[in-house]
């Protein structure tokens, strides 16, 4: 059992605040992805959960034991690094030995582990190179092999496959889903990548200025974002936006089109839509083409509703030229709406 | 017209750049004969019997003599002397290695209020002239019965040499990825295991080229050896005091004992001192 809770954690550099006050409870054996962009707190709280960064305040747990006042050796993690940090005058043997030996496990028992979780890491062929006769993607599979040797509670990732191209990452990134399944181990797994974190993650906690703005599975994160912020951030394209004027009895006029809408007590709130959730049709928002890009099995179309910008994602028999005028019909049960000061999610009644 | 200006001005640019390239090998060969012409004849006439160095006109060619060097090893007190001089550079070795490679690590790895000033005053140190400073430390090593020790010479010797194995040190520890301690930490190291597994083993060549280069220093350190030692004279101050009575072949000679040690150190460890000094490493 190694449940991971993060009770009101904080963390100061100096003037600049990298983490305010985070809560956030990982189940035990959940792969947990912490996602955002760069400087949101990601890293930083990653690190605190490792024991590499003491928290200005608050508690760590893991497993029902309280761990932040402990060094890194006695939380029962192992950690995989985003440049790896493979031992470069160790063997890939001894690099994936390293942590068993501390723990002065018999020969026998550390040639087994390292066998095995090599042949698992496919690396089974590489046990006497040292790192610089390594590619890359070579180098990560070491550094998982050693994290998952250790048999940990937790294993902590940072951006293990950012370093890896394109196609590599693609692999990997199935590879490591099918691994850290079998291994039963809880994961937290730090990216910037938000289709890493949708393809891994059995939950996406989404991170901006410090703060975890929501926490949910993956669908759940992209279907009903809980703040403007993480509809703009997944998806690609983003989420639109425009403007919605109060009209009569819970109803909001945006773009000349009256849609059904939340109680506010606002007199313009902030209507979303994904751009695939949106259809051509005879009537609809009116938008103004300005781009049209193929992508084979869709057409993106890029436009201009009163001024703002708006894209949607068509079918790509659809003909359209710069110019045109087209009809936008969001479907209705996909449609969002967002308070313009809060920036959070109004729920429709 | 035009086409015969282009080709003026194309004649006239690699003109231009063939003086600037022998410009250039010109100075390169100066620079090299400045350094490399005293000790080859240095060392042409250590190796040539006292005839042939006090002959008319003089051989650039050695004589393959070792009447000289031997006639010096064998000299009254020279033996001593260079037994004080490796002595005095092994203590400096090992005091500048142990207290310069924990502040290079310290400067590396963490952050403190006044580390900026701290590499500042590490180098400042080498502002100070020596002579200003002999008489007091002079004074000062005899009242605590330092004086003509060497402990009390290593010691002075160590604050030349510190600052080299600060600053050499600092840039080894900062080419150490600071994720590679890390991982051992959360692989079940305390901060010292990790730094003896994996740290020390990298840096360690650097770490000896570091000490050697400290070893050097005080090797050729003339004044402060003249001015704090009497009876255990370390090499270079011995020959300061002997050499302008002796005769030439024994100059040269002990001049070349002298050299020839610091020249071989220096050329082991030129890797790690250009890295240092921010030259490619070659």
């Amino acid at each position: 059992m190694a449940e991971i809770s993060i009770r009101n954690v904080a963390k100061q550099f100096g003037d600049f605040t990298a983490l305010h006050s985070v809560d956030l409870t990982v189940a035990d054996r959940e792969f947990m992805v912490l996602l955002g962009a760069s400087g949101c707190g990601k890293t930083t709280l990653l690190r605190i959960i490792a024991g590499l960064e003491t928290p200005s305040q608050g508690e760590v747990w893991i497993g029902g034991r309280r761990v932040d006042h402990l060094p890194p050796r006695q939380r029962g993690i192992a950690m995989v690094f985003q440049n790896y940090a493979v031992f470069p005058h160790l063997t890939v043997f001894e690099n994936i030995a390293f942590g068993l030996r501390m723990q002065k496990l018999p020969q026998a028992e550390i040639d087994r582990r390292v066998t095995r979780t090599a042949e698992l890491m496919h690396i089974g062929q590489l046990l006497k190179r040292y790192s610089g006769q390594l590619s890359g993607g070579q180098r990560q599979r070491v550094a998982v092999a050693r994290a998952l040797a250790m048999e940990p509670d937790v294993i902590l990732m940072d951006e293990p496959l950012s370093n890896l191209d394109a196609l590599l990452r693609l692999e990997m990134r199935a590879e490591l889903k099918g691994v850290l399944a079998e291994s039963k181990t809880t994961t937290i797994y730090v990216t910037h990548d938000q289709v890493e974190a949708m393809s891994l993650a059995d939950r996406i906690a989404v991170m901006d200025k410090g703060l975890i703005v929501q926490a949910e599975r993956p669908i759940e994160v992209y279907r009903n974002p809980a703040a403007r912020f993480v509809g703009s951030f997944i998806g690609n394209p983003p989420m639109n936006f425009l403007p919605a004027r109060k009209a009569d009895n819970g109803s909001w006029r945006v773009a000349g089109i009256t849609f059904k809408g939340p109680k506010a007590e606002r007199e313009e709130i902030a209507f979303a839509i994904r751009p695939e959730d949106l259809s051509h049709a005879e009537s609809g928002l009116p938008a103004e083409v300005r781009v049209v890009e193929p992508l084979g099995p869709h057409v993106l179309v890029t436009c201009d509703v009163e001024g703002h910008l708006f894209r949607a994602v068509l079918e790509s028999d659809i003909v359209l030229s710069r110019g045109d005028i087209v009809k936008l019909a969001p479907t209705p049960d996909r449609i969002r709406w967002f308070d313009p000061e809060t920036e959070q999610s109004l729920q429709v009644h | 017209m035009t086409a015969v200006t282009a080709t003026e001005t194309v004649a006239a640019t690699a003109d231009i750049r063939k003086r600037g390239r022998l410009v250039f090998a010109a100075t390169i060969i100066v620079l090299c004969a400045w350094v490399l012409a005293p000790i080859y004849l240095l060392v042409v006439n250590a190796l040539s019997s006292p005839d042939q160095v006090n002959a008319f006109p003089k051989s650039f060619v050695p004589g393959f003599e070792t009447d000289s060097i031997a006639f010096f090893m064998g000299f009254a007190g020279v033996a001593k002397a260079l037994f004080n001089s490796i002595l005095v550079a092994c203590i400096t070795m090992a005091l500048s290695i142990g207290l310069g490679a924990p502040a290079g690590y310290a400067l590396s790895r963490f952050e403190f209020r006044g580390k900026g000033v701290f590499r500042i005053m590490v180098l400042m140190t080498r502002a100070f002239p020596l002579p200003l400073l002999a008489l007091p430390l002079a004074v000062l090593f005899i009242r605590t019965g330092l004086d003509d020790t060497a402990l009390g010479l290593a010691l002075v010797h160590t604050t030349l040499a510190l600052p080299f194995a600060v600053l050499i040190t600092f840039s080894l520890f900062s080419g150490i990825p600071v994720e590679l301690e890390e991982a051992a930490w959360t692989l079940g190291c305390t901060r010292v295991q990790a730094f003896r597994k994996v740290v020390l083993p990298l840096v360690l060549p650097g770490i000896a080229a570091s000490a050697v280069f400290a070893f050097v220093i005080s090797w050729n350190e003339v004044f402060a050896a003249a001015v704090l030692t009497i009876e255990n004279r370390t090499l270079t101050a011995f020959l300061l005091q002997n050499l302008d009575v002796s005769p030439l072949h024994l100059k040269f000679a002990g001049g070349a004992v002298l050299v020839v040690p610091a020249l071989i150190f220096i050329f082991a460890v030129r890797k790690y001192l250009f890295a240092m000094w921010g030259i490619a490493n070659r």
